[in-house]
């Protein structure tokens, strides 16, 4: 039995209190609707969150859900997958949340490789605490608590999410409705740790960060969006595109030095090896545009499936069907 | 004493001790099975230290494991009556711990020059110990080696095997078969005979050793009081594990437990993992927060979860069990105290986390508190603290210690069918509208489960509006939700029962204690009234909240004296609860339990005040 829901569905009754102007906003509705058009039922979704301005979004779900405590949205959502493996579960977290105080969490996550969809929504700042830098700030951004400028690398989400052995990873940006609803449904589908970064954009505390990629003006030429199967091309013009050559992605020229459609890279998320998706996650202004879209996505084992799987083969094998069975077990003697 | 004899007892503290790498926790446990399979009371300590492979031969690097067995055993005994030593750091390390005129068998191969020094052995101190102690030097190496000349195995694999030599003194010590040894042995070495043969052999030797010389005194123990029943041998830490799977397996919930390792709890882990054979699922997680989090996350989904650990994770624990208290799910968090603060005293044991389980949190947060008190009733005590934590939809906190979780004691077989009935308080699936904070009359919310069609819901960590759930900054409605969990968890008080007092009823001292000294206290007492003093002890299991009864029971005593591993955490809670009475206290800060003796004379000197 198919079920039929609409966005408004998924909508709960609760004041939604984020500033106005704020990214989350299409973030939201983005959701709603993609959970309307994957066909579950609302009551296997849950929506799990740590601490911070996006944690707030489960309160705006018409559908289980769980604010947890800051840092920790990693844990609710793998507690609440091996409770119940048959239930959606999505974890909504920021960068501060994921990681910085979660950051230990976020790797363990990905590592186990657990079925849950997490939706990142970076916007290089604290927001809830009102201003201070977070682990993708810029280097040498004034915040804050950091006055005379960021001393710290930021992170870049996919190659950690890639270096901690992630099988899914797509960047995406908040106001793209279109593109995140189909992000959203193909991550729902996907087994394993589903990591979606979302650029988003905090209109009171970091506002403009990520301009320079999402002006009108320029984002033809500073966004790479690619898709499975198709050559990575760009540009206003759409003649530029990616070679992946002495083990670097390069920009050229369609038309230029003979290069034709057919000599660009082609997109496969589905490659093992992370070399290539690794490298164009790290893509990045001034000299490359940055890559969008979903880069990675190679079917693994996810620790649900496996746990699941290991208990029904032990407990088919095992001697033991109730506690009373463990309790007689071994050395046991009878006082007559 | 030179020519053999018997000596009639009504009960023996034996201790095996040696270097950590001899192999003496599997000869304690060999000693304890075959001793629990002969139908004796019996209860044992396991003393090793924090490190893996501390130095040779130093005293910090003894590993030992006492036993006592025999008539009335509440403790695994004060002082030993037989002590295997298998260097003479061992002898050094127990120089405390040995009855005046004890037998002490030491391996006298060990017995150079340098050992001595390692020791930190005194030759005064050594002749000391030869006059007051029936001491037997026996070659313990070299007839292990001789026993074994013939099988070509080397020298290394054959010094490991002088644990079965001592093993085997014990045995014949005190008459006991070496059968249980012999067909454990066996089935250890399945796939290598020839070196089940062996240990067989050493074993073997160590009992004919025994029987052929006449300086070792044979042991009879006589005991006649045992109960009737089927019985096995069971440690804290497994009894504990078995109590919560129990509670799992009797509620019809799945088992989640989320943990991380940490001595002394991480048994627990250990035998949760080993049960993925009945369907329990567990996760070691990343850190100890990760443990309790995916564990409310497994609540919320609809799991019994729980999470254990000693101390320092408890602390790790303290913002995730309050939003286990905000969120009001249920779930147990087993903390297995050890001696602190940090770090402190991994392996030894102590009574210190009391007041962090009470009130290590930030805001006002009501958990129910619950100590088991010896090896065997942690099952009890678990599957007490899982009923309550299913039935009030909250965190318990159920502390338990080193001494309990490594020792062991025998334990009647119960059946879960015999077990009390445990009840999910689920929310309807045909409810109109869910309320996630409607209370019943013991102020306990409704458990919806994700998946139920209907029942969506929002609960978190910031305060809820009373019966809606949703977010509240309503400031008297954050007093009434303070209040109603505070309701809650004392509303426990009418389901948990009335406090016991053991000893004499018409004693006007009343000694109270919890926890693992309820042997050392039950024994003291007992040796008191032999001596003409008559005591009551109060031992409190359930201390959040209290036993509705027991500040009747303190307003009957002239005298109360609260008898702690700590510097006086229950006294001082017990001071804040009922303030109207005056407290003494017997406290004891080094990693040790209690002895029967200092329990006595404490009281002793305290009487004569």
């Amino acid at each position: 039995m198919s079920t039929t829901y609409e966005a408004k569905d998924f909508k709960s009754g609760q004041m939604v209190r984020w500033c106005p102007g704020c990214g989350d906003f299409s973030i939201l509705a983005a959701v709603q609707k993609a959970f309307a058009e994957t066909g579950r039922k609302r009551e296997d979704f849950v929506v799990v969150s740590g601490i911070g301005c996006s944690s707030r979004f489960p309160y705006y779900m018409n559908t289980y859900g769980f604010h947890g405590i800051h840092g920790r949205a990693a844990l609710l959502a793998t507690g609440v997958k091996i409770a119940n493996p048959k239930l959606s579960v999505w974890q909504i977290t920021g960068d501060g949340d994921a990681l910085a105080i979660g950051g230990n969490h976020f790797i363990h996550e990905v590592r186990r490789n657990i079925d849950v969809n997490v939706l990142l929504f970076n916007n290089e700042i604290y927001g809830l605490t009102k201003g201070q830098y977070s682990p993708t700030s810029k280097f040498g951004q004034k915040t804050k608590t950091s006055p005379y400028g960021t001393l710290e690398k930021p992170f870049n989400v996919g190659s950690l999410t890639i270096g901690a052995g992630g099988t899914f990873f797509a960047r995406t940006i908040d106001v793209n409705v279109k593109e995140n609803v189909e992000i959203f449904k193909f991550a729902d589908k996907f087994k394993g740790t589903s990591i979606i970064e979302i650029l988003q954009n905090c209109v009171i505390f970091n506002d403009g960060a990520h301009n320079k990629i999402t002006n009108k003006d320029e984002r033809e030429e500073n966004q790479l969006w690619v898709e499975h199967g198709k050559p990575m091309i760009f540009g206003k013009n759409k003649d530029k595109g990616l070679i992946f050559e002495n083990g670097e992605l390069k920009i050229v020229k369609i038309g230029e030095n003979g290069i034709t459609e057919k000599d660009i890279l082609v997109h496969d998320m589905t490659q093992k090896n992370p070399i290539i998706h690794l490298a164009l996650a790290n893509l990045n202004l001034p000299d490359f545009p940055m890559v969008f879209g979903i880069i990675r996505a190679v079917e693994a084992s996810c620790f649900d499936d496996l746990l699941n799987q290991q208990i029904e083969e032990v407990k088919s094998k095992s001697k033991f069907k109730c506690m009373d069975d463990v309790f007689n077990s071994g050395s046991t003697w009878t006082v007559e | 004493m030179s020519s053999k004899k018997i000596i009639d007892l009504d009960n023996v503290v034996v201790k095996i001790a040696g270097d950590s790498g001899d192999g003496i926790q599997l000869t304690g446990t060999q000693l304890t099975n075959t001793t629990a399979l002969m139908g004796e009371e019996v209860a044992t300590f396991p003393d090793y230290p924090a490190e893996i492979r501390a130095p040779q031969g130093t005293v910090g690097g003894v590993s030992g494991f006492q036993l006592h067995f025999g008539k009335n055993v509440y403790t695994p005994g004060d002082k030993c009556d037989v002590l295997i030593a298998l260097n003479p750091a061992a002898i050094m390390a127990n120089i405390n711990n040995i009855k005046w005129g004890s037998t002490i068998i030491a391996d006298s191969d060990t017995f150079s020059e340098a050992n001595f020094e390692k020791a930190g052995f005194t030759p005064e101190l050594f002749e000391q110990i030869k006059q007051n102690n029936n001491l037997i030097e026996a070659p313990i190496s070299s007839m292990t080696k001789a026993a074994l000349q013939d099988t070509g195995l080397d020298i290394k694999t054959i010094m490991k095997m002088k644990n079965m030599f001592a093993l085997g003194i014990v045995y014949k010590l005190f008459g006991f078969p070496l059968k249980y040894t012999e067909e454990f042995l066996e089935k250890k070495f399945k796939n290598k005979p020839e070196l089940a043969e062996a240990n067989k052999k050493v074993l073997q030797g160590g009992a004919s050793y025994a029987s052929a010389i006449q300086a070792i005194p044979s042991f009879r123990v006589s005991n006649d009081t045992r109960l009737k029943g089927k019985y096995k041998s069971i440690s804290g830490n497994i009894a504990t594990a078995w109590g919560l799977l129990a509670a799992a397996e009797k509620a019809n919930l799945p088992f989640y437990l989320g943990s991380y390792p940490i001595t002394p709890a991480t048994e627990i882990l250990m035998e949760i993992a080993e049960r993925r054979d009945l369907g329990a699922k567990c996760l070691q997680a990343e850190d100890e927060i990760g443990g309790i989090v995916t564990a409310i996350g497994a609540a919320f989904a609809g799991n019994f979860a729980a999470t254990s650990t000693s101390g320092p994770g408890l602390a790790l624990k303290s913002e995730a069990l309050g939003l286990a208290v905000m969120t009001e799910l249920p779930l147990v968090v087993v903390d297995v105290q050890r001696g602190g603060p940090s770090t402190g005293l991994p392996t030894k044991t102590e009574q210190a986390d009391l007041m962090q389980a009470l009130f290590g949190r930030n805001g006002e947060s009501p958990v129910p508190v619950i100590a088991a008190s010896t090896p065997s009733n942690c099952f009890h005590y678990a599957y007490q603290a899982s009923k309550i934590a299913i039935e009030h939809m909250t965190p318990v906190l159920l502390l338990t210690d080193s001494y309990l979780a490594n020792g062991t004691e025998p334990w009647k077989i119960v059946s879960v069918k015999d077990l009390d009935e445990i009840k999910p308080k689920f929310a309807k699936e045909d409810v109109e509208c869910y309320q996630p904070y409607a209370r019943d009359e013991n102020f306990v919310r409704m458990w919806a489960i994700p998946g139920t069609p209907g029942l969506e819901h929002r609960i978190g960590g910031l305060e809820k509006m009373d019966i809606t759930g949703t977010v509240s900054y309503v400031p008297a409605n954050h007093e009434r939700m303070t209040m109603l969990r505070d309701s809650k968890v004392k509303k426990i008080a009418d389901f948990i029962p009335l406090q016991i007092v053991e000893g004499f009823e018409d004693a006007d001292t009343l000694i109270i204690g919890w926890g693992s000294s309820y042997g050392h206290i039950e024994s003291a007492i007992e040796e008191l009234a032999q001596n003409g003093l008559k005591l009551a002890h109060a031992h409190i299991h359930y201390i959040n909240p209290f036993p509705k009864n027991l500040g009747e029971i303190l307003e009957k005593y002239k005298r109360i004296i609260v008898c702690e591993m700590n510097m006086g955490q229950l006294a001082n809670y017990l001071r804040m609860t009922f303030p109207q009475y005056k407290y003494e206290q017997i406290n004891k800060i080094q990693g040790l339990p209690f002895t029967v003796n200092e329990i006595v004379e404490k009281i002793q000197k305290m009487m004569e005040e």
